[in-house]
């Protein structure tokens, strides 16, 4: 096919377009794509001969999109601001009148940010599956589906126009519908996974339906012509697409209302949660959000429906996320509520889309740790994933220890470490809306951020510290007991899956000020996302909302203390709670709720439409026949019941003949 | 003299003649069927090769002579770029059909030799269907090709082929005749106007378009029910899945990839540029049927339970989706239904093969009985999965790059009935993934692959039931992978010759594209 690729280059000013040559790097940024691409292709079509060398190949295409990724940022950063964004176009792909979707990819400083995440967290995460998916004997199909992801996630980034970001847009729904339901022995995976693609194509039609109506407005699918035009849109319409496109970002991003699939998604192997449900899939919809950025700025009604729905659902994560007993659950809903915090920033507008990228970034790093943390500790534990069984393990897994810990403080934002200077800026900004929308959204995340600290340390105090429990698991009755035995020997991860641990928690501790440090992200994305403001005045003081918020996330680390770590901890999970844990439980009564709403009136719509179709239409049809047969007897009979409807058909052809006829005559 | 496609036509024939002799020799007449097959594909490319897509002419590679002079009919062939996608199509997969029956246990008493012969015979059929510019020769072979399909579906068909055939027939036969009448009507149109009648459908495409109203809208329902039977849209459906359920595999994936298309071409071919007034009028209505059967198709098929019925379901409601590009009129909408039209012949036709594959292996066609078969047949069940992604128009393969026109085409002058459409998708992912879901993943369990775990042997064929596929089968399959990937990811070439028709069309309708293209203004904000 490379044939085929005829690389045109076109620069691309932030408005309107110059034709221009490009320097011979990026003319092929299309490798960035390619590789992980080409690799998915050998893997999956070669079968089993790949075998052997499978994994390697996997791990080398990301690690050689991110060294190629890498070289196109510094390459970009060494521009003058406004001419780091550029474009290329790299084939037609579908192009009918005035409809121009073509293969073509826009490299600026956003679409960059994302490469380096998605193949620098995700090699890191490749190189760790190494280890963990040893002894799967798919694991070169595992690979395979991984690259996959790895290439639908770069298209989505780095399109230049609304189709290409569907096509990734679905192709990492579909890596990731593959990917949860890997253990194909488990009934619940095979669910998990077809909740998840369906849950994200209720998403995606909001996605498609705002592509369709972007395009009846102005006439195009390409970023830079729909920014550059958008001002022509009417406000309601405007406000329609932005309301449309938050629902394709809630449906990938597991945001309220669709975020009961992203729990479920934890069927997966983890380093499928780590990389896809954790780092960068479910991003994806504050990028379309940030991408989205100079439509968002013109509708407020818009921005003030993304903020709501980060709010709701960060609160919605983080108090589900307070009751599970399961190890990945929890990390999960965390991910729900801390994607929530993203939501709400570039839902603040101008003053927002740095902080929610910024968070996006370092919750990348940190939240693939603490995955590849409950990874490591489950290798450990014979799959074991019921944290009451656990306990007492620091002693055990002292790497996995201290990078699980770095990463939970950063998570909970502690001072001075990532989430501290991404998380608290979002929560300060929150503050300074006007009139109740600071009160309301500020409250909600400073309120977030002291459940999230609560979550957290029982978290931590449950896996690593207090007794051994899972000691005491051979006492008990053998159906309480774990699939794999009661012999548990904890025992600290391969380097294989350490060492990208360890370069994870160094980005959980760094990262956070390393993009704050100068404003450097505010200043890298500016070209990108448009004008970044401050807000200038806010219903809070400055000080009085960072001594708030640390004071919330002190209480909730002392109140996790006084609950959990003062106490011993139940091997069994007590049935007998109060209203709000079982309501936590129960998803806060998400999937019951969608059970009444849709499935059951779904499951009788879908039986009436069956028995119509059996009764309604084809029973009149058959009756009809069998009048006109004689009996419905002979038509079976092929030679009599034949020729009798043969012949009646043509004398009612005839009758027609002469009634068209006479139509014809008297018209 | 263009010989490409009498040759299109005689050459199947010639095989159907030449395997005459070969009946009892079932191993001579798979490669003589074989043999010619491949020739018509290669026949097919060559023209292909001489079409010149944007050259001027809609119609090319004519060719006509005098059949009955009486009433001024003519042998006439030519194709536009739509008639040539449409070739390429059944030139496509009547090799792969061979190569899917190559094993195929017939029932006593039935003749390899005679099931090739007509599978060869429809073909040739179905070529002139598609290159007849006259309107009485379209007429002629559009009831001819109801031959072949009832013996194959009432000869060689299942357990209730002989219902199956007649409700087929009755059904086919019905819309026909209606048909006739307004084909004798275009006659006494013209010959009113010319004063003598003609069947020649670039005459009458002058004249036709300049009937009064009321005319046109008679003579525009006798068409469109006869296509609207054919390309089933809701509530004339009924017989598909019976006959898809009951049609050997191989005529199975003929009649919904290609016989039914005749439906939807017609629309484009004969309803719209013949009575355009009527079309527009009329369009509304037409779209109501289309949604429905989008929505109410994907429904029946969630609730199926057998697995060829299923594919007949979703295939009704990829029809409505075709239905509704044609009669969206826009440039955009047009090219999607074409490009459906072809890409859904790939994709249903590899969707009955890899079930037809399951269900050899498992001997039943209840969803029931299976589960957890990705475990046994790995390559089998992701090929399964392959054709129902591509079912469910996932980007990156053939149906979503048509799925995608058709509603981009359609919402801008429709857009209610876009929104419903577009909803259909949730649908589709439901029907597809749920039959996955209960046929591959999961623990090995069901009663067809428990048997065939337990009995460990086939008795018939010798090996053992639940195999992963063979090299055969994977050599049919594998074409239409690639197809299915290549016209996701480049699909150019098809768009490159179905444009340009597409767009006579729309002059012909006598409407232009909704959304134009708005050039950025320079420095502008």
């Amino acid at each position: 096919m490379t044939t085929t690729l005829r690389a045109a280059v076109e620069v691309a000013a932030a408005e309107g377009t110059v034709e221009g040559a490009v320097g011979g790097m990026v003319e092929y940024a299309w490798l960035l794509v390619a590789l992980p691409a080409f690799g998915a292709l050998v893997l999956l079509v070669g079968g089993r001969r790949t075998n052997a060398w499978g994994h390697l190949l996997g791990c080398a295409t990301v690690l050689a999109a991110f060294g190629y990724g890498l070289a196109l940022f510094l390459d970009t950063a060494s521009l003058p601001a406004e001419e780091r964004v550029r474009e290329l176009r790299v084939y037609d792909w579908i192009n009918v009148g005035a409809l121009h979707a073509d293969f073509g990819l826009r490299l600026d400083p956003l679409s960059l940010v994302f490469v380096l995440l998605i193949t620098g967290v995700g090699g890191l995460i490749h190189v760790y599956a190494i280890g963990y998916m040893a002894d799967d004997p798919g694991r070169r199909r595992f690979f395979g589906y991984f690259n996959l992801f790895v290439a639908a996630m770069l298209i989505l980034v780095l399109g230049d126009n609304f189709v290409s970001l569907y096509l990734g847009w679905e192709g990492i729904g579909l890596a990731s519908y593959l990917l949860i339901g890997w253990y194909q022995d488990r009934p619940y995976a095979a669910t998990a996974a077809k909740k998840a693609f369906i849950m994200n194509r209720v998403g995606d039609v909001g996605l498609a339906l705002g592509i369709f109506v972007i395009w009846r407005e102005l006439g195009t699918v390409r970023f830079t012509e729909v920014f550059a035009r958008v001002g022509e849109i009417d406000g309601p319409t405007l406000t329609a697409i932005a309301l449309l496109m938050l629902l394709g970002g809630c449906g990938k991003s597991g945001q309220f209302p669709l975020q009961s699939w992203l729990p479920d998604a934890m069927a997966g192997p983890t380093p499928v949660s780590a990389l896809i449900h954790a780092a960068t899939m479910v991003t994806a919809g504050v990028y379309l959000i940030a991408r989205c950025a100079p439509m968002y700025n013109l509708t407020e009604d818009g921005r003030l429906a993304v903020m709501a729905v980060g709010a709701i659902t960060l609160l919605i994560g983080s108090i589900i996320g307070c009751a599970y007993d399961d190890f990945k659950k929890v990390l999960a809903y965390s991910t729900v509520s801390q994607i929530g915090y993203m939501f709400l920033a570039v839902g603040l507008g101008p003053f927002g889309y740095a902080l929610g990228i910024a968070h996006l970034l370092t919750h990348g790093f940190f939240k693939a740790g603490l995955f590849l943390g409950a990874g490591s500790v489950m290798h450990a534990m014979n799959d074991e994933g019921d944290i009451r069984r656990l306990g007492g393990l620091y002693r055990h897994l002292p790497i996995t220890f201290v990078t699980f810990t770095l990463g939970y403080l950063a998570l909970i934002g502690f001072p001075f470490l990532s989430g501290y200077y991404s998380k608290d800026a979002i929560i300060e900004a929150a503050f300074r809306g006007e009139g109740w929308h600071g009160w309301v959204f500020g409250g909600a995340a400073a309120l977030g951020a002291g459940i999230t600290a609560f979550y957290m340390t029982r978290l931590m105090l449950v896996v690593f510290f207090g007794e051994e429990r899972w000691r005491r698991l051979a006492r008990l009755p053998a159906e309480l007991d774990s699939a794999d035995g009661r012999a548990y020997h904890p025992h600290e991860s391969p380097p294989v899956m350490t060492v990208p641990m360890i370069l994870l928690a160094v980005g959980s501790v760094g990262a956070g000020w390393f993009l704050q440090a100068g404003n450097r992200l505010d200043h890298w994305l500016e070209p990108a996302v448009g004008e970044l403001r401050e807000a200038e005045h806010g219903v809070l003081p400055h000080t009085t909302v960072v001594v708030l918020t640390l004071a919330l996330i002190a209480l909730g680390v002392l109140l996790a203390w006084l609950f959990v770590g003062r106490r011993e901890v139940p091997v069994l999970r007590p049935s007998r709670v109060a209203f709000p844990v079982r309501a936590a439980r129960a998803d806060l009564y998400a999937n019951a709720g969608a059970a009444v709403l849709f499935e059951r009136p779904g499951i009788w719509l879908t039986r009436l439409a069956v028995f119509l179709d059996n009764k309604g239409f084809d029973g009149i049809v058959n009756g009809t026949a069998a009048f006109l047969g004689g009996t419905s007897g002979r038509l079976r009979r092929l030679q009599t019941g034949f020729v009798r409807s043969y012949a009646l058909s043509m004398l009612g052809g005839g009758v027609l003949i002469v009634a068209a006829l006479l139509v014809v005559r008297f018209s | 003299m263009n010989w490409y496609l009498p040759a299109l036509l005689v050459l199947p024939l010639v095989g159907a003649l030449v395997l005459r002799p070969l009946r009892g020799n079932d191993r001579a007449a798979r490669a003589t069927g074989m043999v010619f097959a491949l020739a018509e594909l290669g026949l097919a490319v060559v023209t292909w090769g001489a079409f010149q897509a944007g050259g001027g002419q809609r119609l090319q590679l004519t060719v006509s002579t005098d059949w009955i002079p009486a009433f001024g009919a003519r042998f006439a062939l030519g194709v536009d770029g739509i008639a040539l996608v449409m070739i390429a199509l059944i030139a496509v997969l009547v090799p792969v059909v061979l190569g899917a029956s190559w094993e195929g246990d017939l029932a006593l008493g039935r003749s390899t030799a005679g099931f090739i012969a007509l599978l060869l015979v429809m073909e040739s059929l179905i070529v002139g269907v598609f290159a007849a510019t006259d309107v009485f020769l379209f007429y002629v072979l559009f009831e001819a090709m109801l031959v072949p399909m009832y013996f194959l579906i009432g000869r060689y068909g299942g357990p209730r082929r002989q219902y199956a055939a007649v409700k087929f027939f009755l059904y086919s036969l019905f819309g026909g005749l209606v048909m006739l009448a307004s084909v004798i009507g275009l006659f006494v149109v013209s010959g009113r106007r010319l004063g003598a009648g003609t069947f020649d459908w670039v005459t009458l495409q002058r004249i036709a378009a300049e009937a009064p109203l009321s005319t046109q809208i008679w003579l525009f329902l006798g068409f469109f029910l006869a296509f609207a039977i054919k390309a089933p849209l809701v509530p004339l459906h009924t017989w598909l899945p019976d006959a898809s359920a009951e049609a050997p595999i191989g005529a199975g994936v003929l009649l919904v990839g290609v016989l039914d298309k005749v439906g939807t071409f017609g629309f484009l071919r004969y309803c719209l540029p013949l009575f355009p007034a009527a079309s527009r009028e009329l369009a509304p209505y037409v779209l109501v049927l289309c949604v429905a059967g989008i929505l109410y198709g994907a429904l029946v098929a969630i609730g199926q339970s057998d697995m060829n019925r299923f594919v007949a379901y979703t295939s009704i409601a990829h029809f409505g989706f075709i239905a509704l590009g044609v009669f969206a009129f826009s440039s955009q909408a047009f090219a999607g239904a074409v490009l459906y039209m072809f890409n859904h012949g790939i994709t249903t036709g590899m969707l009955f093969l890899t079930i037809g594959m399951i269900i050899t292996r498992g001997g039943s066609r209840a969803i029931e009985d299976y589960g957890g078969i990705a475990a046994l047949a790995p390559v089998l069940a992701g090929l399964f999965l392959v054709a129902g992604l591509s079912s469910l128009a996932l980007p990156g393969m053939n149906s979503f790059v048509s799925e995608f026109l058709i509603l981009v085409g359609s919402f801008p002058r429709y857009p209610a009935f876009t929104v419903l459409a577009t909803i259909g998708i949730i649908f589709a992912a439901l029907y597809v993934l749920w039959v996955y879901q209960r046929v591959a993943q999961g623990p090995v369990r069901g009663a067809a692959v428990a048997s065939s775990l337990v009995e460990g042997v086939n008795p018939v064929t010798g090996r053992l039931r639940f195999p992963d596929l063979s090299r055969r089968e994977l050599a049919v399959l594998a074409p239409l992978v690639v197809l299915i990937i290549g016209l996701g990811v480049y699909p150019k070439p098809m768009l490159d010759v179905i444009v340009p028709s597409v767009n006579a069309t729309m002059t012909e309708v006598g409407l232009t594209d909704p959304v134009t293209a708005q050039p950025v203004q320079p420095g502008g904000k």
